[in-house]
């Protein structure tokens, strides 16, 4: 049935519960981590997306009349 | 529209082998007659089976590749075993992998022809019920599984099967319906999915294998005991209970892919 | 578009964030040790959540497959593909504690007489072409219309797959590792908390996955009218 189990003290079955535990964290944190890489090219975007928004916006003004207002029609 | 439904009976024996038939009559001008009701679900399924079977036939496209592969597998596990002969759960291993593999070929190669040339467009400009087209197609699969296996099932017993074929040989037949019918709505379902895809030769039998696993277990459990030399008196050897499984997973998956096929068929 | 709202990821996060400790703390000085399989049983509150946790989601992106071809709406996809994305990663995880527990208590890395664990392996192969038939196909309204179909046959297919194998093996060896059924009330309490545990963390990851998407799509929209891409 469980030959290992109840031959060997213990001990040795200690390692396998950390080590399945560990592995499910282990597991768990790579994804957290992915999803901080994504995040942080995300803001990056964002960050670049506005500040093209910017200069946009100070062209317009700069140049007079012409449209200073970025069409913002929700497509999505 | 209504051009195209007298078409299928009566261009088959005109047109060209490659073409289905309401592609091949796209040109004719027929006179549109309003009044003509379309054509019933049976009579479509009839109508394209009729077209699969007689395209295969002038082709040669997917049998003759399935069954040679098939007694070529025979001869390739007789070298990778080391065996003169096998019985019991072995023969029915040996078997049921190669006819899973050999039915993964004619998967492959049943759409394409509709996909490289048009008949989906044509298919769907039709007015008939669009799960005709899965019906005719895993019904001309069926055909094929079971004339590869009509070649692939004595085969075996020449080649590598230990015990005669003979006594047992109705049983192993209800098996093989059972599996059959079973590999015919996943292949076709499958089929419908990988052939517009990028991969498609390759993404066909990576998806039809896991979910034809089941088949298997029930197949190869219930013709392990068929298989076997010192037969007991008597032929009822197979549990019911593979039978069961099989016949349970085909009215399943029949029922689903039924259901979900106009879904691929949409452009 | 709705808004990536982050309301019910901050109420999953912290239930998240409270259940993992206590489910730990329960596991670990709570429960009794088992008698046969002594200390290593412990990862039974680890494997066995894991797999139904995967599991339910697998079924569950078929079922918000189905909403998606019902009802057209995209958001239905979108949801159904992070599921299954998730229990892909859940269903790794399964494969791979189920494997370290096998190997402490019967010595291999991998047995064929563990019924779970096969089925788990048929049907995480089966779900790994999920992806790959998603990015071949290029039509992005088709490959929505694919990929649900294919969770639907993939979900109606993850209890079928389970029948059959389990059949399979109650001819070859008993379970191995030991069942679910049966279990003391201490170890049952434990259990449940150890699988709601679970369930709220797939909660939250998926939650947590919708939004970074969610968000990524409305930067990328904003981009392209602004002009810039």
């Amino acid at each position: 049935m469980t030959p290992l189990a109840t031959a060997i003290p213990g001990s040795s079955n200690n390692g396998y519960v950390a080590a399945a535990y560990i592995v499910f964290f282990a597991i768990v944190l790579i994804y957290v981590a992915i999803m901080a890489v994504r995040l942080r090219s995300v803001e990056r975007d964002l960050r670049e997306l506005n500040e093209r928004a910017e200069q946009a916006r100070q062209d317009g003004t700069r140049q007079g009349e012409t449209h200073a207002q970025p069409r913002e029609r929700e497509t999505v | 529209m209504s051009a195209h439904i007298p078409a299928p009976s009566r261009s088959l024996a005109a047109s060209p082998p490659e073409a289905s038939p309401p592609a091949a009559v796209a040109g004719r001008s027929a006179p549109v007659r309003a009044s003509r009701k379309p054509p019933g679900m049976w009579a479509t399924v009839a109508a394209l089976l009729r077209k699969e079977l007689l395209v295969e036939l002038r082709t040669l496209e997917s049998v003759p590749g399935m069954s040679l592969f098939a007694v070529t597998t025979f001869v390739v596990f007789h070298f990778a075993l080391n065996q003169n002969t096998v019985s019991g759960d072995e023969a029915a291993g040996i078997l049921w992998v190669t006819l899973l593999f050999a039915a993964m070929l004619g998967v492959n190669r049943l759409f394409v022809a509709d996909q490289d040339q048009g008949g989906f467009d044509a298919f769907l400009l039709a007015p008939v019920d669009r799960s005709a087209m899965l019906l005719a197609k895993a019904l001309a699969l069926l055909a094929y599984l079971a004339v590869l296996e009509l070649i692939a099932v004595p085969a075996f017993g020449l080649l590598l099967l230990a015990p005669p074929l003979g006594q047992t040989l109705p049983d192993l037949l209800v098996v093989l319906v059972l599996a059959d019918m079973g590999i015919a709505a996943i292949g076709t379902l499958v089929a419908a999915l990988a052939v517009q895809t990028r991969a498609r030769d390759l993404l066909g039998p990576l998806l039809a294998l896991p979910l034809l696993v089941p088949v298997v277990i029930g197949a190869a459990r219930a013709s392990s005991p068929l298989l076997v030399l010192a037969h007991p008196a008597g032929v009822g050897g197979v549990p019911i209970r593979w039978l069961a499984t099989l016949a349970l997973y085909d009215l399943v998956f029949g029922l689903i892919a039924y259901a979900v096929f106009d879904f691929l068929l949409e452009d | 578009m709705s808004p990536t709202n982050g309301r019910g990821l901050r109420t999953l996060s912290i239930a998240t964030i409270a259940a993992i400790p206590i489910a730990l703390a329960l596991v670990f000085f709570y429960a009794p040790i088992e008698a046969e399989e002594g200390f290593l049983q412990k990862i039974f509150y680890l494997h066995v959540p894991l797999a139904i946790v995967t599991l339910c989601g697998f079924v569950l992106g078929g079922l918000m497959a189905i909403m998606h071809l019902r009802t057209r709406d995209r958001r239905w996809d979108l949801r159904s593909y992070v599921a299954i994305h998730m229990s892909l990663i859940f269903g790794v995880g399964t494969l791979i504690t189920g494997s370290i527990w096998a190997r402490g208590s019967w010595g291999h890395w991998w047995v064929w007489s563990e019924p779970t664990l096969v089925s788990f392996l048929i049907i995480m192969l089966l779900y790994a072409t999920y992806q790959p038939l998603r990015f071949a196909i290029e039509d992005p309204e088709r490959q929505a219309r694919y990929a649900s179909v294919f969770a639907i046959v993939a979900g109606a297919f993850v209890p079928m797959n389970f029948l059959a194998v389990r059949l399979s093996s109650s001819y070859l060896h008993p379970r191995v590792l030991g069942s679910s059924s049966n279990l003391p009330p201490k170890m049952a309490f434990t259990f449940l908390v150890s699988l709601a545990a679970m369930a709220l963390l797939f909660a939250t990851l998926c939650s947590y996955e919708l939004t970074a998407k969610r968000t990524r799509m409305l930067l990328k929209a904003r981009s392209r009218i602004l002009g810039f891409q």
